[in-house]
């Protein structure tokens, strides 16, 4: 076998090459994509009023021309922020952040739960072994909750599409009270002493020693990063196209400050209606955004979208499901409750501010 | 003969995984045996947070994800 391994180690320097094709792709896939980009608006236009000859300033034109120009808009973004998100995922795994967390103390272990949960990649349908891994291994009870807060709602890619669509100030807005509401709540729930609540079987359940991390190179999280964009935009695009459509509709036969009356600053009463709508409503945070952006537009207030967005996004009927497996129904319930009131404050809060 | 365990409590990733390590055990011409662990006391002994798992011979391969006919096949030679 010594004269294949002496024939292989000329070429040691391969992965280097590797990493830099890859770099290359990258920079070019980045130009034409922001090549692309660049010409959606005017695309669209084109498309609305030239090539299907809508008259300018009809209904229909503006829902059409809404439609055109979102769909491959969202999805050009949603597309690049998967990618981003796939590969700084792969910096962090669910056993690492459980090393992290293991043993802090309330607060500091709330802020860092918090934090974690937006990078830590985490489905919903895991929450039950995450869970139990977490609580079993010394993190704190509060700490796994601000962790499991802020997961779904601190979502990374609400977050970069509202950069994106509506500019860095209500990208912070929605970050800044999404991590208050995690640590808050995490912090309130860890105070509670609300272990008992928990199933009894779960803190009796031995955990095993977390298995020997994998060590990845440059190219290999790239193709993490592709198999993300795979995986997410391939899933989500149906919500993207049904959100869009529906923000079109909105978009262009909706009146001017209609939203105004039912969703505006003066209706006290919307943001917690708005909270309520949202629970049973299970969307994508991609599909959720192009509506709140019509909604927006027509005079809804943006603490009243916004604490219904929060509250579609992380408050789900089948997430309280699944957490039923190891949660008593009462810390179910004030899990929510207490949730469901941060993200109210939050809501009265910006309509009250801005 | 191969000891193939899939871990997870039966979301589509896990029914996935299964399908794949089924398509890799068969197309390496292994003889095999495949188990879906769903019960979480034994999913956590395995010191698995992150399901769908596989778990080939009693070592924990792949955690959280699917991963390709290639790379399951890799696995589980």
């Amino acid at each position: 076998m010594k004269p294949v391994v002496t024939a292989i180690s000329p070429t040691v320097g391969r992965p280097e090459v590797g990493s830099l094709g890859y770099l290359a792709g990258g920079l070019v896939a980045a130009v034409v994509w922001w090549l692309i980009y660049a010409q959606l608006a005017d695309l669209a236009r084109w498309l609305t009023h030239g090539a299907l000859g809508l008259k300018a300033g009809t209904h229909l034109a503006g829902a059409v021309e809404f439609f055109i120009y979102e769909t491959p808009k969202v999805l050009m973004l949603l597309t690049l922020v998967v990618f981003g998100v796939g590969i700084v995922r792969s910096l962090f795994t669910p056993e690492r952040t459980r090393q992290i967390l293991a043993g802090r103390r309330e607060s500091v272990g709330n802020v860092l739960g918090a934090l974690l949960g937006i990078v830590t990649p985490f489905c919903s349908c895991s929450a039950v072994p995450l869970f139990i891994g977490f609580v079993t291994t010394g993190v704190p009870l509060g700490v796994t909750f601000s962790f499991l807060i802020a997961a779904p709602m601190v979502n990374e890619v609400a977050l970069v599409l509202l950069f994106g669509l509506f500019g860095w100030k209500v990208a912070a807005l929605y970050l800044g009270p999404g991590l208050l509401i995690a640590i808050t709540a995490g912090w309130i729930l860890g105070r509670l002493r609300l272990e008992r609540h928990v199933e009894d079987w779960v803190y009796a359940t031995k955990t095993g020693p977390a298995m020997a991390e994998e060590t990845l190179d440059w190219p290999a999280r790239v193709r993490l990063g592709i198999e993300a964009v795979r995986d997410i935009v391939g899933r989500v695009w149906v919500y993207v196209f049904l959100g869009i459509a529906v923000g079109a509709g909105i978009h262009g036969y909706v009146p001017e400050n209609f939203m105004a009356s039912i969703m505006g600053k003066g209706a006290w009463w919307s943001v917690p209606l708005a909270v309520v709508i949202g629970v049973p409503m299970y969307s994508n945070a991609a599909g959720i955004i192009p509506i709140v952006q019509a909604l927006l537009g027509k005079g809804a207030a943006l603490g009243t979208v916004l604490a219904f967005m929060m509250s579609v996004i992380a408050l789900s009927l089948p997430e309280a499901i699944i957490l039923r497996k190891v949660l008593k129904p009462r810390l179910i319930a004030t899990f929510f409750g207490i949730v469901a009131a941060g993200i109210m404050l939050v809501g009265f809060l910006f309509n009250a501010v801005l | 003969m191969k000891k193939i365990q899939i871990l997870g409590t039966g979301c589509a990733k896990c029914q996935k995984l299964a399908a794949v390590a089924e398509d890799a055990a068969k197309a390496l011409g292994l003889s095999y045996e495949l188990e879906k662990v769903t019960d979480l006391n034994r999913i956590m002994g395995f010191g698995v947070m992150s399901t769908p798992a596989l778990v080939v011979d009693g070592t924990v391969k792949v955690a959280g994800k699917v991963p390709t006919l290639d790379d399951t096949k890799k696995l589980l030679c």
